[in-house]
């Protein structure tokens, strides 16, 4: 028997069908997850399941079936209002992924869970039930937190509360989207943890929302993976894992930045998921395909088992013991909708990629004595903190608190730690956007520090950003051609050299901006970052988060820098589009021997990327070495959690401790070595004393007292 | 030796309303010739309640601009001194429009009178007799007596058969012309589309240009056939509803006349050039002032946010109305002392006019400064702003081109409620009585004197009401206009 069967659920919004025709069912006690890139209808169909679809979505065709009691199933779709308001929470409990949201800020936690126990009728002792409901998702000190509010409460707690208040009606499946996309990975792996072992304790069943394939391969027993509003693919996760099977599939995990991969080509999907409007006739990837057939292009394929050999050993691990077995057969089996007999290679881009990977890194040699392109020495940044009428300063805030580095021409440095450790305060400093409080910034042996805005103007060009947020980082009301060429004309550059070629190509189409001296340097930028010179009179809002990333790095190499400070450039964009945006990032720095202030929370991408890492706590680096000697022999104890809470997407899942705790306030940082909080190894000499750095090889360093050299 | 049959006198509002429309008349031409702002525009004229609204407002802007061209008529000389070859001009300032009213203006009743009435509102002693009853209007429904010589109990009858042969009368004059003015507009257009077809030979450019000719806007370069239907239909409604109040007005009060006989329909016709003045030039007052100071506030922050926060914050604690009642009352004590500074009257209540426009606008900026502050500090911590300082652009050139265009939809709403704001503002200024001019007329005197006569019984209800639908129209139409301007410019609204 299954809790949650959906059959043939289609959503129509006016016209677009965002959700056409998707069947999965769910057991008791079973984890599900939908798995598939922004826009492919996952939130969708959750909001679905709530009742709780936008006022323009209505479900036009299909069931939605929940055995609240056994043996009772209930339609969800033609149930009462009344009755489906204690469904929700009472039989499906909901958590959301932006925890800073999701919680009333002015309302105490207490109250809040209050609330929730009250409407589902756990009126008696509701302060006992908080407090036991706190302590099940690991909130240390529950009764005080009770009388807090959300601002009092880091991310991560707020969605332990968040989980403890889905949990409060004691409902039998959980739906939680993208439950930690907006957490650190430390705390990711704390929350999944919670999450996990919830679900074992209560036999709960969780349907989980992710984009994420580590997520997904910590988690999931069973995974769909979903396309453009179709479920494309699903499959018990270890058959999944090792051997996905559509083409969409094989490519999303061909598109993960990779060790192995470094020097190559990440492969990619080109073009993006096409909106929700589109009509279709055929296959719904074959426009993205390189293996389309002529018949994916006019059929649809219909659902088709896949022979496994990880089927079987996974028969005996599900947890649930149903009585149909043939119904428990079809439920693990392995399904894919396409034509192809045989699971495609996504070997073969990586291969074609494959550009000769001694010479993809000529910059990795450092030339002896050469001068670095930047030295930071002693990099500090202090923010006052104000208080009172006369706004006098009462302390400081040490975003960044002495950092030291340095980075050569056509190399890659990574700067890696969680939110608020002030990787971006860091890298804005480097760059002058934010003045520094302390310490040395020198860009090619030239002091940056004390120069007026005049002087710092021609040192401007060598060294240029791109940020985090492409929806953010684009002026709205400016077309693309102006937002380029904006860089060129504050610079004065670009003017003298014209690309021939490429002005002649944009001649006469594009009457507004050719009349600028930076037409043909514009229109030549967009090809070289893969788009059209004809784009240029658009407006940013037209082009997709990818395109735009393009936009902005085009911005950049406008004004022919040696330096990039990337903001974490590809964390706000799908995996597929990451791929193509750091193959275009490996291919400039090869092409122009660009150096690379990688900032980044994201070890994968380090791991493909960087020549050298340094991991950043509390305003300070830890550790830094070559991307050898940090990922592969980490020595200080922060560094190693961090690998730790990376979730591989292969292999087995380690059993490891997560990092307990959370990242102090940097206004009031710890004593002494300021990671003894969290650290397993700390004494009492760790508490008092402030480490220095020890070198343990002439490239690596690690600032802990534990470590002898 | 002066030709003419009149004095030109150009008042300085008139002065500062020519300014403007030639000012938006050139923006107009230089927008024709940049794509994507034509683009935008298209869009505006491809909205049919913004082309309903550009048409009504034009029709307004029409009977302001009329109103504004003033003169002083000459006078007939007396036999004696038309020797001396020296003109004489009369004393008082007429405009076009009042020319066009004469029949309105010039035959005033006694008192109150309803819409098309042929008798006064009260009761008063009949002249000759013991008797009160209501006397016949001095004009209105005269020619019934007149011609008919019709007796009293007949007349209510033979009332009701002439007001509607007027109306008729004037509903097909208007039907008439509108039908000539589009024959008119279709033959040159037709004609313009030959030339043009010539001129470029293959013409594929042609239709872009020169349907501008059939809208009243020049910048609106290809309206599609809804919107230029909904034009031509709110033309025609136009056109009716000014041949039957043409055709009524011959021999009735339209609308009914106010406590001193004064023809209500000419004077909600009058207010139209106070209430867009005040609403114009005001805003051109006080649009600068929150623009600069606002962005300088949010964007500098340190001690100029808090010279301009301080500012304004003390300017916003004085009472609106009395800081602008001394303002106004100064003012006056400043005119008044003066006579030698006007020539005539009318001179003196325009310089009113101004001066009221320029308090209410130093007084009224503070709140959408502080819009335009919050805004910019949001603005300011936003990338595409950090990204242009990484580049080394100065902070005035972001201030221009990052952080004002994206306050634009703030500021064209500000403008606009402001718009309403403004015109209301000067009814309740002239309600204290530190308004426009008493011998200026407006929407605000108009309120101000009908607001007593709601307690009336019976209830004496059309000045009230026609200088509120005016108001009404003019502030609506405004606010759809802006609403698709704001539509049109917005580009995260394209699709």
């Amino acid at each position: 028997m299954n809790l949650l069967t959906v059959k043939d659920l289609v959503i129509d919004i006016g016209q677009s069908r965002p959700i056409d025709g998707i069947s999965f069912a769910i057991a008791a006690g079973e984890c599900f997850a939908l798995l598939g890139e922004s826009g492919c209808g996952k939130s969708m169909t959750a909001l679905a399941l709530m009742r709780l679809l936008p006022p323009n979505a209505a479900v036009s065709q299909g069931s939605i079936e929940f055995a609240a009691k056994e043996n009772q199933a209930l339609d969800l779709l033609s149930l009462p209002e009344q009755k489906m308001r204690q469904i929700r929470g009472g039989g499906i409990g909901m958590i959301f992924q932006e925890p800073a949201t999701s919680l009333n800020p002015v309302m105490r936690i207490g109250q809040q869970i209050g609330e929730a126990l009250a409407l589902h009728g756990q009126r008696q002792r509701q302060a006992a039930r908080a407090i036991e409901l706190l302590t099940q998702v690991g909130i240390p000190d529950p009764v005080r937190r009770l009388d807090e509010y959300p601002f009092q409460l880091s991310g991560g707690m707020k969605q332990r509360v968040m989980i403890a208040m889905a949990l409060a009606g004691r409902p039998q499946l959980l739906i939680a989207d993208e439950p930690t996309t907006a957490l650190d990975v430390t705390i990711q792996a704390q929350v999944l943890d919670v999450l996990d072992r919830l679900r074992r304790e209560q036999g709960m069943a969780v349907l989980l929302i992710s984009h994420d394939l580590g997520v997904v391969a910590r988690m999931a027993d069973r995974v769909g993976v979903m396309y453009a509003g179709q479920l494309v693919e699903t499959a018990p996760r270890a058959a999944f894992f090792e051997r996905p099977t559509h083409p969409y599939a094989v490519r999303l995990f061909a598109a993960l930045p990779d060790p192995s991969r470094r020097g190559s080509q990440l492969a990619t999907i080109p073009g993006s998921v096409p909106p929700a409007n589109t009509r279709y006739t055929g296959c719904r990837f074959a426009a993205r395909c390189s293996d389309a057939m002529p018949v994916c292009r006019t059929a649809m394929p219909a659902w088709r088992g896949v022979e496994n050999a990880a089927a079987n050993s996974f028969a005996n691990e599900p947890p649930n013991a149903a009585a149909n077995q043939a119904a428990e057969k079809v439920r693990s089996m392995h399904a894919v909708r396409c034509f192809l007999e045989c699971a495609p290679q996504a070997a073969a881009p990586v291969e074609a990629g494959k550009i000769e990977v001694e010479s993809a890194s000529p910059g990795v040699a450092i030339q002896g004595n050469a001068l670095p392109l930047l030295a930071v020495t002693g990099l500090k940044v202090h923010f006052p903190i104000r208080r009172g009428v006369l706004q006098r300063t009462v302390g400081h805030v040490r975003a960044v608190d002495g950092v030291s580095f340095t980075l050569h021409a056509g190399r890659t440095l990574a700067l890696v730690g969680e939110s608020g450790c002030g990787k971006t305060t860091a890298g804005k400093a480097i760059l002058q956007l934010v003045p520094p409080t302390g310490g040395q910034v020198n860009l090619r042996g030239q002091s940056l520090a004390g120069l007026s805005a005049r002087e710092m103007r021609p040192l401007r060009a060598q060294m240029q950003m791109i940020f985090q947020d492409p929806f953010a980082s684009l002026n709205p009301r400016m077309r693309v051609g102006e937002i380029i060429a904006e860089g060129m004309r504050a610079l004065a550059v670009g003017t003298g050299e014209v690309g021939a070629a490429a002005g002649k190509r944009s001649s006469g189409k594009n009457p507004s901006t050719q009349a600028t001296p930076y037409a043909a340097r514009v229109a030549m930028l967009l090809e070289r970052v893969g788009l059209h010179a004809g784009m240029a009179d658009r407006y940013p809002h037209e082009f997709s988060g990818g395109q735009r990333q393009r936009i902005a790095i085009a911005r950049a190499l406008a004004v022919n820098p040696a330096l990039l400070v990337c903001d974490e450039p590809t964390s706000a964009l799908d995996v597929s589009v990451q791929a193509q945006i750091l193959n275009l990032l490996a291919q400039l720095q090869r092409e122009h021997q660009l150096a690379f202030l990688f900032i980044t929370h994201n070890i994968a991408v380090v791991d493909y990327l960087a020549h050298e890492v340094a991991v950043m706590y509390l305003g300070q680096i830890v550790e830094q070495g070559t991307t050898d000697e940090v990922l592969r022999n980490p020595q200080h104890p922060y560094t190693k959690a961090l690998l730790a809470a990376v979730l591989p997407v292969h292999g087995l899942i380690r059993p490891r401790e997560p990092l307990s705790g959370e990242m102090p306030s940097a206004a009031n940082p710890p004593s002494g070595c300021h990671f003894h909080p969290r650290c397993p190894l700390a004494d009492a000499g760790c508490r008092s004393q402030a480490p220095l750095d020890v070198v343990i090889s002439a490239t690596h360093r690690v600032r802990c007292l534990k470590i002898q050299p | 030796m002066n030709l003419l049959p009149f004095q030109i006198v150009v008042l300085w509002s008139d002065a500062l309303l020519f300014a403007l429309l030639a000012a938006v008349f050139l923006l107009a031409l230089w927008a024709r010739r940049q794509a994507p702002l034509r683009a935008s525009w298209a869009r505006v004229a491809a909205n049919k309640a913004a082309m309903v609204s550009v048409t009504i407002l034009m029709a307004f802007l029409l009977i302001g601009v009329l109103d504004s061209l003033h003169y002083r008529a000459r006078l007939d000389a007396a036999p004696g001194q038309a020797a001396a070859g020296k003109a004489i001009y009369a004393v008082e300032v007429t405009s076009l429009l009042d020319a066009l009213l004469a029949p309105l203006r010039e035959h005033p009743e006694k008192t109150y009178s309803a819409p098309l009435a042929t008798h006064l509102f009260a009761k008063e002693p009949l002249p000759g007799t013991e008797m009160r009853d209501f006397p016949r209007l001095a004009w209105g429904g005269a020619h019934l007596f007149a011609t008919g010589q019709a007796a009293e109990d007949a007349l209510a009858a033979h009332h009701v058969k002439d007001v509607l042969q007027r109306g008729v009368l004037g509903a097909a004059g208007g039907l008439l012309f509108w039908l000539l003015a589009l024959f008119i507009v279709q033959r040159a257009n037709i004609a313009w589309r030959r030339k043009s077809a010539q001129k470029v030979g293959s013409g594929d450019t042609a239709p872009d240009s020169n349907q501008a000719v059939f809208l009243p806007k020049a910048v609106v370069p290809t309206p599609n056939p809804p919107a230029r239907n909904a034009v031509s239909l709110t033309l025609l409604a136009l056109c009716v509803l000014a041949g039957v109040a043409i055709g009524l007005g011959t021999g009735y009060h339209v609308l009914g006349t106010d406590k001193v006989g004064q023809d209500v329909l000419y004077l909600s016709l009058k207010s139209i050039r106070t209430g867009l003045l005040i609403g114009t030039l005001t805003t051109l007052v006080m649009l600068p002032v929150a623009v600069v100071l606002g962005i300088l506030a949010g964007f500098l922050g340190g001690w100029v946010d808090d010279l301009i926060q301080y500012l304004y914050t003390t300017l916003n604690s004085i009472p609106g109305v009395l800081l602008i009642a001394a303002a106004v009352l100064m003012m006056q004590v400043l005119i008044d002392t003066h006579p030698e500074w006007f020539t005539t009257a009318a001179e003196r209540a325009d310089a009113r006019l101004l001066a009221l426009c320029l308090i209410l606008g130093m007084t009224s900026w503070t709140g959408l400064a502080r819009l335009l502050r919050g805004e910019t500090l949001k603005l300011r911590e936003l990338e595409f702003v950090q990204a242009a300082r990484a580049f080394g652009v100065g902070r005035l050139a972001i201030m221009q081109r990052h952080i004002l265009p994206n306050l634009m939809h703030i500021v064209l709403i500000a403008l606009v409620m402001d718009f309403s704001g403004l015109v209301l503002a000067e009814a309740v200024l002239s309600y204290v009585g530190v308004g426009v001019d008493p011998s200026t007329i407006s929407f605000g005197t108009m309120i101000n004197a009908a607001r007593m006569e709601l307690a009336r019984d019976p209830m004496v209800w059309w000045s009230l009401a026609s200088a509120f639908s005016f108001m009404f129209i003019l502030v609506l139409a405004a606010n759809l206009f802006t609403d698709a301007v704001r539509d049109a410019f917005d580009p995260r609204a394209m699709s």
